[in-house]
């Protein structure tokens, strides 16, 4: 990331011009923008129909550039940040919603016309025995079909001929309108050799509704030749009616899928309040450029990303990075655009508009993320590349045994189990088995701050043996803190050691030195002017402060200058880069105290390392630092290894030798300094701090710097995966016990054959069932 | 065994061995088509319940612009689905989608639908 400037920004801005069609007119468009104040460089580019410019957002506001391009005859407006993905979700959720509504509609009518269906068809049983015969659910029947007849005994008194009749007047709309996508979608198919869901049901019920209407229309041919006639109006609508529900359900149910993603869009505010010419404005999010001046108030939203440049607030972003404490913003803190302003007001400087921002960064990588696919997909891609063909074959091979071998009437039996074997196969189930649960997983992720980059990392999440963690930034801070200061004797008490200490340290660049200065500006110790200073290089600062003389270094620097030492409280070394250091003090020439710093061990630490252990994963803790701190802090956290002593380029060694152990290896790190060792783990963790992250470093990435989130997301990983197993598990078992119970296999020992009605309810419940299992991960 | 029964075997038979020949080994042959220009390989694919052209020919290393226009409406072909090259897109109905990739390796690649029952295959030659 950039960091912002505190001089003049000028932002270069790109609009998009529409109506250009020659260079002509882009050299014109350039000429008037060139004449204009305020815009210092200005490119019009024919190819991708946009203007470039650079201009001073004290002089033109990028509305006023537009104004300019419009004035020469051509269009221009500015770009919505991040339209593209917004529309595609916009467009997405108006053809689902669309889809929706007709797929409800059309359900309901059906279900209607299945009872219709169902009850004409009880007189018709009656009246012609071989129908219903051998149907278990027409047995059911009976106590309703005794009630009919005492409501409508003339029902019961029409000849069988014109029930028939007056059943496919009431099958054939559903058929040509409820169940027309069915046919229309099936050919669609067919005629580019593929064959899919809609293939099923169109032969499936077009087999029976032809049959039935062969029936209706030549009764007395059949009739004539001893043939049973029997007609199946009622599984054909009830086939479509439960198919449609099915389908209508899990439109629901996928539309969930993605709720994540939307929460994410819907984080991003509307309008942003910027100071320009010293007023305030309120302007719509996509007006805001780089390097604008923008104010928050108590309660408000922070629009975009930016640098605070004064004012000092607490700052809620728990929604982007899952930390569910607030975080102090002061000038200099970086802000986050869709991150909550809680009790301060403060102004900050943008250095992150429209799709640099984090959120949109976010919102792209989910995006991405939610269509990847893992592994484990190709083998529900195998089988789903042959599955109805394989179903179709399968179908027309329970029809010649049925017709060859069944009991009679062999020919309608043939007919039946066919079409159960169409309507139970649910390659859908199959389908969505994979996809519908990384969808959730991913974007259940990314609203606990942790963006799993697609299906493959879970899936290999899942294998990892060894989660290895670099030290600092991961396990401890990353930043030296005082963490202790002692004073000896009488010289100074220890606040007046730490004022000493700090005033001298207030012209240092080192590390160690700011961290003394910071410390005493925490505890409010006034800290003055040196009257004299120097720096001794790598060994510490001496100078006079108040009149004394102050000496703040290592005891080499201390010996160096004079100062005896004796006595155990001064052995201490501070060394840099490593985990505890010590400044040793003296004032006026004798040992006054002892400044202890560390880089001090995260709270969540110990507890996160505790976790990842229980979950069976190994714990090694990779350091720079001297073997004896280094075990040290090891033992505080509960690493089952500590290596030390490892050099910066030597971390990607060090995973490498893990892996030639035969380890799956994670690596945690900051993703700035370790990006060669992530990448070279099977699972690269990249560990922000706040939301400034290399976001695209780590196969996943903690928007939080709390090892708790490594955890959960090898928790989430997990889960996941099981997911994806039952639901692969449930979609196979199902297909493969299923289709052969409709194909019959249990008759010949017990009796049991399947309706058409009861394999659609089955096929309909078994897609609802995998995307119901997936959605329960959006409580993981 | 009776006539009926013989005949109805028969077409039986017949009927899964051309489903067969049908559904795959039709779509196996059909002849791939190649770009029209030589510059960047692009394509207009039809989304009617199925992908036509569905056999394209790209060669590797250089970017493909697949441009899908969707005029079905049914929730098989929402979306296409490029497995290999991670890619899975949202296509509206009604509507042109782009999709561009750089395929590295040669090799026969699927695109297929959201659930992988419609397919189309991308050759990529060296």
């Amino acid at each position: 990331m950039t960091t912002a400037t505190t001089g003049p920004v000028h932002p270069e801005l790109t609009i998009p011009v529409s109506g250009m069609t020659c260079a002509a007119c882009s050299a014109r468009i350039q000429r008037a923008l060139e004449k204009t104040p305020g815009i210092d460089r200005a490119s019009v580019n024919l190819m991708i129909n946009a203007a470039t410019v650079v201009l001073d957002p004290g002089k033109i506001t990028p509305e006023q550039v537009c104004a300019v391009i419009r004035e020469t005859g051509y269009g221009a407006s500015l770009p919505a940040p991040d339209a593209e993905v917004e529309e595609i979700v916009a467009e997405q959720d108006r053809e689902r919603n669309a889809e929706e509504r007709l797929l409800r509609r059309k359900m309901a009518w059906s279900l209607l016309a299945a009872v219709v269906v169902t009850l004409l068809t009880l007189p018709l049983a009656e009246a012609e025995p071989a129908q219903g015969a051998s149907d278990p659910l027409m047995r059911l029947m009976m106590p309703v079909a005794e009630l009919l007849r005492t409501l409508a005994p003339p029902l019961f008194a029409l000849p069988a001929a014109l029930l028939r009749w007056i059943l496919m007047a009431v099958t054939l709309p559903v058929v040509v309108w409820a169940g027309r996508d069915f046919y229309r979608r099936a050919w669609a198919a067919f005629r580019h050799h593929s064959a899919e869901m809609n293939t099923l049901i169109a032969v499936g019920t077009g087999a029976a509704f032809v049959s039935s209407v062969a029936m209706t229309v030549a009764a007395s041919w059949f009739e004539r030749r001893g043939l049973p006639v029997q007609v199946y109006y009622e599984a054909v609508v009830w086939i479509i009616a439960l198919i449609l529900l099915g389908n209508y359900l899990e439109a629901r149910a996928k539309a969930s899928t993605s709720t994540a993603l939307r929460r994410l869009i819907r984080l991003r505010p509307q309008v942003a309040r910027v100071i320009r010419d010293g007023a305030e404005h309120e302007i719509p999010l996509g007006l805001v450029v780089q390097g604008d001046l923008l104010l928050v108030r108590p309660g408000e939203t922070i629009p975009v990303d930016g640098m605070v440049v004064d004012g000092v607030s607490a700052v809620d972003e728990s929604m982007l990075t899952g930390e569910p404490l607030p975080v102090r913003k002061e000038a200099g803190s970086r802000v986050t655009g869709a991150t909550l302003n809680q009790d301060g007001a403060f102004r900050f400087r943008a250095t992150h508009v429209g799709r640099q921002t984090v959120l949109s960064r976010i919102i792209e990588l989910v995006r991405q993320d939610q269509g990847s696919r893992p592994p484990i997909q190709r083998l529900a891609d195998r089988v789903a590349a042959v599955f109805v063909p394989v179903v179709i074959s399968l179908s027309i091979a329970t029809f010649v045994l049925w017709f060859d071998f069944g009991p009679e009437p062999s020919y309608l039996r043939a007919l039946v189990n066919a079409v159960n074997v169409l309507v139970i196969a649910c390659p859908c189930a199959m389908g969505l088995a994979v996809p519908t649960a990384v969808m959730v997983a991913t974007g259940r992720g990314a609203e606990r701050g942790l963006l799993i980059r697609g299906g493959e990392a879970l899936e290999r999440t899942e294998r990892i043996g060894v989660v290895v963690l670099d030290k600092t930034g991961t396990i401890t801070e990353g930043a030296p803190a005082v963490t202790d200061v002692r004073a000896f004797g009488r010289l100074a008490d220890s606040e007046e050691l730490l004022r000493l200490a700090g005033s001298l340290e207030q012209h240092s660049e080192h590390p160690i030195a700011r961290a003394i200065v910071r410390h005493a500006r925490e505890l409010g110790v006034g800290l003055m002017d040196p009257q004299e200073f120097t720096v001794h290089a790598g060994l510490g600062v001496a100078g006079t402060v108040n009149g004394r003389k102050v000496i703040a270094g290592s005891p080499r620097l201390l010996r160096q200058l004079g100062v005896d030492l004796t006595g155990p409280e001064g052995q201490g070394t501070p060394d840099t880069g490593t985990a505890q250091a010590s400044v040793v003090v003296a004032v006026d020439g004798r040992l006054a105290g002892l400044v202890t710093i560390e880089d001090r061990v995260k709270s969540h630490s110990g507890a996160a390392i505790g976790r990842l252990k229980a979950l069976g994963l190994r714990v090694v803790m990779l350091t720079g630092d001297r073997r004896a701190t280094a075990e040290r802090v090891g033992k505080e956290v509960g690493a089952d290894e500590v290596i030390a002593e490892v050099l910066p380029d030597q971390k990607l060694a060090e995973v490498k030798r893990l892996q030639a152990g035969g380890s799956v290896v994670a690596m945690v790190g900051d993703g700035l300094n370790d990006a060669p060792a992530l990448a070279q783990a099977d699972i690269g963790i990249a560990m922000g701090s706040g939301t400034d992250v290399a976001m695209e470093t780590g196969a996943i990435t903690l928007m939080r710097s709390d090892l708790g989130g490594v955890a959960d997301a090898f928790l989430l990983s997990r889960r996941t995966m099981r997911v994806i197993r039952q639901n692969l598990f449930w979609a196979f078992v199902y297909n493969v016990v299923g289709i052969p119970v409709a194909a019959g296999v249990l008759y010949p020992v017990f009796g049991i054959v399947l309706t058409p009605p009861m394999a659609a309810a089955a096929m309909a419940m078994s897609s609802v069932s995998v995307v119901g299992n997936s959605l329960r991960l959006r409580r993981a | 065994m009776t006539m009926p029964q013989l005949a109805v075997t028969l077409s039986g038979l017949a009927a899964i061995g051309w489903i067969n020949w049908y559904f795959f080994a039709a779509l196996r042959s059909r002849v791939a088509a190649s770009p029209a220009d030589s510059g960047l390989q692009r394509f207009t694919i039809t989304v009617d319940g199925g992908y036509e052209p569905a056999a394209l020919r790209v060669r590797a290393g250089q970017p493909v612009r697949l441009e899908f226009r969707r005029i079905d409406d049914g929730s098989c072909t929402e979306e296409v689905v490029l497995g290999d090259f991670n890619l899975r897109v949202f296509l509206p109905s009604g509507k042109t989608t782009a999709v561009e990739f750089t395929p590295q390796k040669p090799g026969s690649y699927l695109f297929t639908c959201g659930m992988g029952m419609v397919h189309g295959r991308l050759e990529v030659t060296a």
